[in-house]
């Protein structure tokens, strides 16, 4: 038996780090399809829509991922869905950050100053009109950083997936390390590759938080 | 005929009353100054006419809408009724062209070319002809105020609304400002402006209503100003001059 690392394992950790990679994405996309939703729920004009997204966000944020997680793989299929642990971490990734940036674009929303709800209202928009053509568009300068920056979270969190068996980085490590056991070695790889993932949108996100507060302030000089 | 009736509006804001039923009233082409201390009412009847704020009682009647009726198409009114901020509001993530086009492009459906017309007449007409692709940050106070004027005159509204449009700036751009709204006045627009500009008001508005404590105190002829009938006014009008 091989006890020593060799490159097939690092090409099967370099898999792995491509599935968190895709995990990642898919977290992104349907979270971020989901936290559009959440965010435009949560400014409805409609009481019962806020209430209920208003509940959904405060679920959400107050559950570990780890459980949602296994609700998903574990307790789905008892309902008579059978689902791939692939699906169930997406899904459980997906009601995690939708509740999480939806959050964030709220707030972003709601940043850019009432009298341009207002101006718009006068040029007698409707109010999908307003949000579209004025509010959003200043609303995605302000939400960017704080996205960005998020998104490091996504990527750091996806290593939960492993406990429902999807094999992204961590899993893959795990399951090298059953097979070597050096664990110092394959989890300081394993760390290092995260790192790699995560640098360089963390550092994206700062510059793009040096950026935009500069914007931040012009748009303060101009609504004073 | 009047085109703007105010008939004994109340207006609270939770338990502070704001205004203790106010009337008055706008004939077509008329300028009306609305005067009066800070916290007199003056601005929050102004933004009731255009709905920004409902009423509690009364009615208000602007172009045929009843304001008040909560089925009311808000957007029908608004095409009637042109509002101009203080804080000037421009779009900070459009140009100046943009920020005119996009009211009639979007709201009236009016073709690009045609509204590009559009927007290069209102901006020639508040001497902006040059600011086309400015972006609002990079213009003056008085040039972005005299932009948001335009941009509300490319709707082509049968009333304009003036929020102390003046207030943020400076005597010199402020004068620049004003030149607009004489200019304006001119023309025959029917305009309500609330204003500390004494002066100006006294020159260009056939009309001045004052507010004290959420009521119209006195109202009449430009002649007010120089020879109110009442102590609260006098007073004013000494403070403000």
């Amino acid at each position: 038996m091989d006890t020593a690392l060799n490159p097939n394992h690092i090409r099967f950790l370099l898999d792995g780090a491509l599935w968190t990679l895709v995990l990642s994405l898919m977290a992104f996309v349907g979270g971020g399809l989901g936290g559009f939703a959440v965010a435009m729920g949560r400014i409805a004009p409609s009481r019962i829509i806020r209430i209920v997204v208003t509940g959904y966000v405060q679920l959400v944020q107050g559950t570990p991922l780890l459980v949602i997680m296994f609700v998903t793989y574990f307790g789905l299929p008892t309902l008579g869905f059978s689902i791939s642990p692939m699906f169930a971490a997406g899904l459980s990734m997906t009601i995690y950050v939708s509740a999480y940036l939806g959050e964030i674009w709220r707030g972003a929303i709601e940043s850019v100053p009432r009298a341009q709800w207002e101006a718009a209202e006068c040029l007698a928009m409707s109010r999908a009109q307003r949000m579209f053509k004025v509010i959003l568009p200043q609303a995605i300068r302000i939400a960017t950083p704080p996205t960005v920056g998020f998104s490091v979270q996504i990527i750091k969190n996806t290593s939960l997936a492993s406990v429902v068996g999807f094999v992204e980085l961590t899993r893959a490590g795990q399951l090298v390390n059953n097979s070597i056991f050096e664990p110092f070695t394959i989890y300081l790889i394993v760390a290092g590759l995260y790192f790699c993932l995560c640098f360089p949108v963390s550092l994206l996100s700062r510059r793009l938080e040096r950026t935009g507060s500069a914007r931040a302030r012009n748009l303060e000089a101009l609504s004073a | 005929m009047s085109i703007v009736v105010l008939d004994n509006v109340k207006k609270s804001f939770g338990a502070v009353k704001v205004l203790h039923g106010v009337s008055f009233s706008v004939a077509k082409g008329q300028v009306m100054a609305l005067i009066g201390a800070s916290g007199s009412g003056k601005s929050t009847a102004l933004r009731c006419i255009d709905r920004l704020e409902q009423i509690d009682s009364g009615r208000i009647e602007v172009c045929g809408h009843q304001v008040a009726d909560p089925g009311l198409d808000l957007r029908k009114l608004r095409l009637d009724v042109g509002m101009v901020f203080q804080s000037y509001n421009l779009f900070p993530h459009l140009t100046i062209e943009q920020n005119i086009m996009l009211g009639p492009v979007s709201v009236k459906r009016i073709p690009r070319p045609e509204a590009k017309g559009i927007a290069a007449e209102v901006l020639a007409k508040v001497g902006l002809a040059d600011k086309v692709t400015a972006y609002p940050e990079q213009l003056s106070g008085g040039q972005q105020q005299r932009a948001a004027i335009a941009r509300s005159l490319a709707m082509q509204p049968k009333v304009m609304l003036f929020d102390e449009v003046t207030s943020a700036l400076d005597p010199k751009l402020t004068g620049e400002v004003l030149r607009v709204i004489e200019e304006l006045a001119r023309t025959g627009m029917t305009m309500i402006m609330v204003t500390h500009e004494m002066n100006f008001a006294r020159r260009i508005a056939d009309k001045i209503v004052f507010m004290h404590e959420g009521k119209v105190h006195e109202q009449g002829g430009p002649e007010i100003l120089t020879a109110p009938a009442t102590p609260e006014l006098r007073d004013f009008v000494s403070n403000e001059l």
